[in-house]
């Protein structure tokens, strides 16, 4: 049994240590929404949280997780998620979506340490994550648009 | 092939009750139910298209599946503005497998041709219009007034200052005989088509609710993988399982056609599984593909010639009256579709029906390869489509063969089982598009224009053994192997002139992929184009302009692109810009790209883009698509391949098939042409014009003709001229 903690919950998983993250996720727990697209470490469909740190879990032995904290896209912080949600939205990213679970919880990480990301600072931080649909335009866009989002709502709390 | 819908003659459009007391606007098939004008239904009985419950809630049902193009939106859009529905209510659901959904130019439920819109247009329409009528009859009558004096606005009918919802009226609604004709509104008051409208489905695919085939669960469901021949067509003539079964949380391993299932817990044990597998092969006579010899073979095969497409005139003598020959040979690969979500396949099977889940374009083959397995009647068949994550012809296989596999597993080890494909498994999948080569010779007049053509394309048919056969294949000829030349307005006008065509039969499985045969006639012709305009001194853009001086859509759409692309303003060095132009799927479409190649890289700096798709129906849908195509053509211009050797694909996974990343995204600028026209297809309508937007810029930028692809196979270096000589 292997204890883990996961977007705040704790689970006992009966898993062997070197399953990936990923199919502990999908397959033992049902969190579906991280999805597998290569299995290599190639393409970020699998993007994840382990410790505050973007990670490509279909790569990640489970062992890894132990002691750690997991974050999800069902999990991720409202603080993170939101502007980046409602860009996403305003710009209409998603063709197909497949993509997109690993291209914000890519692109949270990318906000929360750097608040004025220039065009090439999306391109340095988004490069692992394929989208085959081809929506990077967009998502380049949308990740400006969070940058406003957030300075907006921060500049109205009290 | 001409396309044009025609629902009256096949279909009629009925109502009825919902059980729980709303409308349901339904479309009958004569041979599927019987002629009853009203009636209670089930919720989604298999033939609805609208149903406006008591609830407050307007379901759309569609017969077109939801793969990133945007249909799920775009049908919505159609049945919103005729209803006059309140969006935010709005709710789409996939239809079930059923003769009602069937395309209304297929014939079979599909999606695919990027002709859902061109299907869909009327019948989602007169469903809207229809619910509409219904609804203010029915207020008109509670009312006691004349229909004339209700208007509908926002999911109500208003009588004055009366404002009554849909939901109110959903019941007696229901009761009221189906009229007949309902008109549709005059395109003047559209106020949801032609508008920019939020995609339905973006929430639910940034939260990761969305559920795609593979995210889907069932009490007892095991994991299966396929060890697949290693070879095309290969068999297998033993295996041994011990090993994998030791492997924790194996379950089963079983044989089917082609293959050998290993299913278990989950995919990780599967996958291990799999891994200890010994299966035995013999590979049969795929194992002498070898892409080295390949191009080889593709000339022999040009050499000796092949069935003629088209031959009128004699163009030999014709070309001794040519004032300039232009001769050139394109070469293009077979390409793998790696659509994001890699295939797979859930299935239920018992004594009396089978039940599937997964992403699917092609429901009524699936039907009938389940039913061909099982023995069971295809009405025991039943799909639950799911969301796509990508496709790009990859579901739209018609042989189904992703779907009748897993029946085979369910079949052959009494599980309900989802088969999961690895990316490996789908680089090595098959069903290419296949690789082509085309070659010209043709004689220009003083002026440029073509008076002399040969042509001998060489590749394997895609429609050949699938349900468009009698349709596509003309005397031995496959028309998707030279779609859209032999059509092309300055071929048509050649007198003199020979098109041929030789199909191989290689144990290669191929199939449709995004664009079909576009995706690789266009690179031949908007290349040769470029190469007869160089020979004949003129501009690329004028050059064309003047080909295609009595088509105007072209012609709009060209002049559109070249303007809003600053076409013909100096650039740097090293620096270049090419245009293509072509009618694909209906639509028209120009695209001219910006390159600079520095040390011996190219970058692709920016691409403008004109579409004249007809009357635009979502326009920001029609932008999104053009700029993913445009992604697509850059990804398969510049990397994309699939080689053999002894039978082996070469390829596995991202890294050595890759794709664009977001660093070589281009700046991407897309424009629509105004039109009244019937609407035109999208997904497939600009990929093909990409690729030789493209290489004619390298050309540009480097002097530098590119006739095979992909281009990383290509070196650049030495070639760099200054690319103010060329346009
Ligand atoms: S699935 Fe993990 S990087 Fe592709
Ligand atoms: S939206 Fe389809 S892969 Fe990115």
């Amino acid at each position: 049994m292997i204890q883990l903690t996961v977007n705040g919950k704790t689970y006992e998983v009966d898993a062997p240590a070197d399953m990936p993250i990923l199919w502990v996720l999908r397959d033992k727990l049902g969190l579906t929404g991280t999805k597998f697209g290569c299995g290599a470490a190639q393409c970020g469909a699998c993007t994840i949280h382990l410790d505050g740190e973007a990670i490509r879990s279909c790569v990640a032995p489970v062992s890894r997780a132990v002691g750690k904290k997991i974050v999800t896209i069902e999990g991720l912080d409202d603080s993170l998620a939101k502007p980046l949600q409602e860009a996403w939205t305003e710009v209409d990213v998603p063709q197909c979506g497949y993509c997109q679970s690993g291209q914000i919880m890519a692109a949270a990480i990318l906000l929360r340490d750097n608040a004025h990301p220039t065009d090439r600072d999306i391109d340095n931080a988004m490069t692992g994550n394929i989208c085959r649909c081809g929506t990077y335009q967009r998502i380049r866009s949308a990740i400006h648009m969070a940058v406003t989002l957030k300075t907006s709502a921060a500049a109205v709390q009290p | 092939m001409t396309l044009s819908p025609d629902i009256n003659r096949r279909q009629f459009i009925r109502t009825a009750a919902l059980a729980t007391g709303g409308l349901i606007i339904a479309f009958n098939v004569p041979a599927a139910g019987k002629r009853r004008r009203t009636g209670q239904e089930p919720a989604f009985a298999p033939n609805a298209f609208l149903q406006v419950g008591t609830d407050n809630s307007v379901t759309v049902i569609l017969s077109h599946c939801e793969m990133g193009q945007g249909i799920w939106t775009t049908l919505c859009m159609l049945i919103a503005e005729e209803l006059d529905a309140n969006w935010k209510t709005l709710q789409a659901v996939h239809a079930p497998a059923a003769p009602a959904y069937f395309h209304t130019i297929y014939a079979t439920q599909r999606t695919g041709g990027s002709s859902s819109l061109l299907s869909e247009f009327d019948r989602y329409r007169k469903a809207g219009a229809t619910a509409r009528q219904l609804l203010v009859q029915a207020a008109a009558n509670r009312y006691k007034v004349a229909v004339q004096d209700c208007r509908t606005e926002d999911g109500m009918v208003i009588i004055g200052d009366k404002k009554i919802p849909y939901s109110d009226l959903a019941a007696d609604a229901a009761a009221l005989p189906t009229p007949a004709d309902v008109p549709l509104k005059d395109p003047a008051n559209w106020k949801i088509i032609g508008k920019r409208i939020k995609r339905m489905d973006t929430p639910a695919k940034i939260t990761g609710k969305a559920i795609f085939g593979m995210d889907v669960q069932l009490p007892g469901m095991l994991t299966a993988m396929v060890a697949r021949g290693p070879a095309p067509g290969a068999k297998v003539k033993g295996y041994e399982a011990a090993a994998a079964m030791a492997i924790p949380g194996v379950r089963q391993v079983v044989a089917i056609p082609g293959g050998v299932a290993v299913l278990a817990d989950d995919f990780w044990a599967a996958k291990k599984g799999r891994e200890t597998l010994q299966v035995d092969w013999d590979l049969g006579p795929g194992a002498n593909m070898n892409s080295d010899a390949l191009l080889k073979e593709f000339r022999e095969r040009a050499n000796k010639g092949g069935i003629a497409a088209t031959n009128t005139g004699n163009p030999e003598e014709a070309f001794t009256r040519a004032a300039h020959i232009v001769e050139a040979e394109y070469y293009q690969p077979f390409l793998a579709h790696a659509p994001m979500e890699p295939l797979n396949c859930t299935v239920q099977l018992s004594a009396d029906k089978c039940e599937i889940w997964t992403g699917t374009q092609t429901q009524t083959d699936d039907q009938r390869g389940a039913a061909e397995i099982t023995g069971l009647p295809v009405e025991k068949i039943f799909i639950n489509t799911l969301f796509l994550g990508g496709s790009f012809g990859r579901r739209n296989i018609t042989r189904s063969d992703f779907v009748r596999e897993a029946v085979e597993v369910a079949k052959a080890s009494g599980k309900v089982v989802k088969t999961v494909w690895t990316r490996e498994d789908d680089i090595k999948g098959g069903m290419y598009r296949p690789a082509f080569l085309h070659r010209f010779k043709v004689g220009l007049d003083a002026g440029g224009t073509p008076i002399a053509w040969k042509q001998i394309s060489v590749g394997q048919s895609v429609m050949t053994g699938g349900p468009f056969e009698k349709l596509a294949v003309i005397n031995g000829v496959d028309m998707f192997s030279i779609e859209g030349m032999q059509t092309a307005p300055h071929v048509k006008a050649v007198k003199d002139q020979r098109i041929e065509v030789n199909t191989p039969e290689w144990p290669v499985s191929v199939d449709n992929w995004r664009a079909v045969g576009l995706s690789h006639t266009i690179f031949a012709m908007e290349s040769l184009s470029d190469e007869m305009a160089i020979a004949a001194g003129k501009d690329p853009v004028a050059y064309r302009r003047m080909l295609y001086k009595d088509e105007p859509r072209l012609v709009g759409v060209l002049n559109l692109a070249a303007e809003k692309s600053g076409w013909g303003a100096p650039l740097p060095k090293g620096h270049g810009r090419g245009v293509a132009v072509f009618e694909a799927v209906g639509s028209f479409v120009a695209i001219v790209a910006e390159v600079a190649v520095l040390n011996n890289t190219i970058h692709v700096n920016k691409v403008t883009c004109a579409i004249d798709c007809g009357i635009a129906v979502s326009p920001d849908g029609i932008i999104s698509q053009t700029e993913g195509s445009i992604a697509f053509g850059i990804s398969t211009a510049l990397y994309s391949e699939i080689t053999f050797r002894d039978g082996k694909v070469q390829q596995r996974n991202f890294y050595d098939y890759p794709m664009l990343r977001i660093h070589e995204m281009p700046q991407v600028a897309v424009f629509i042409v105004p039109s009244k026209e019937k609407p035109g297809g999208v997904g497939e309508a600009s990929v093909g014009q990409m690729i030789p937007a493209l290489t004619n810029a390298v050309y540009a930028a480097t002097g530098k003709r590119i006739r095979h692809l992909p281009l990383r196979n290509q070196p650049l270096n030495g070639h760099l001229q200054d690319s103010k000589l060329m346009g």
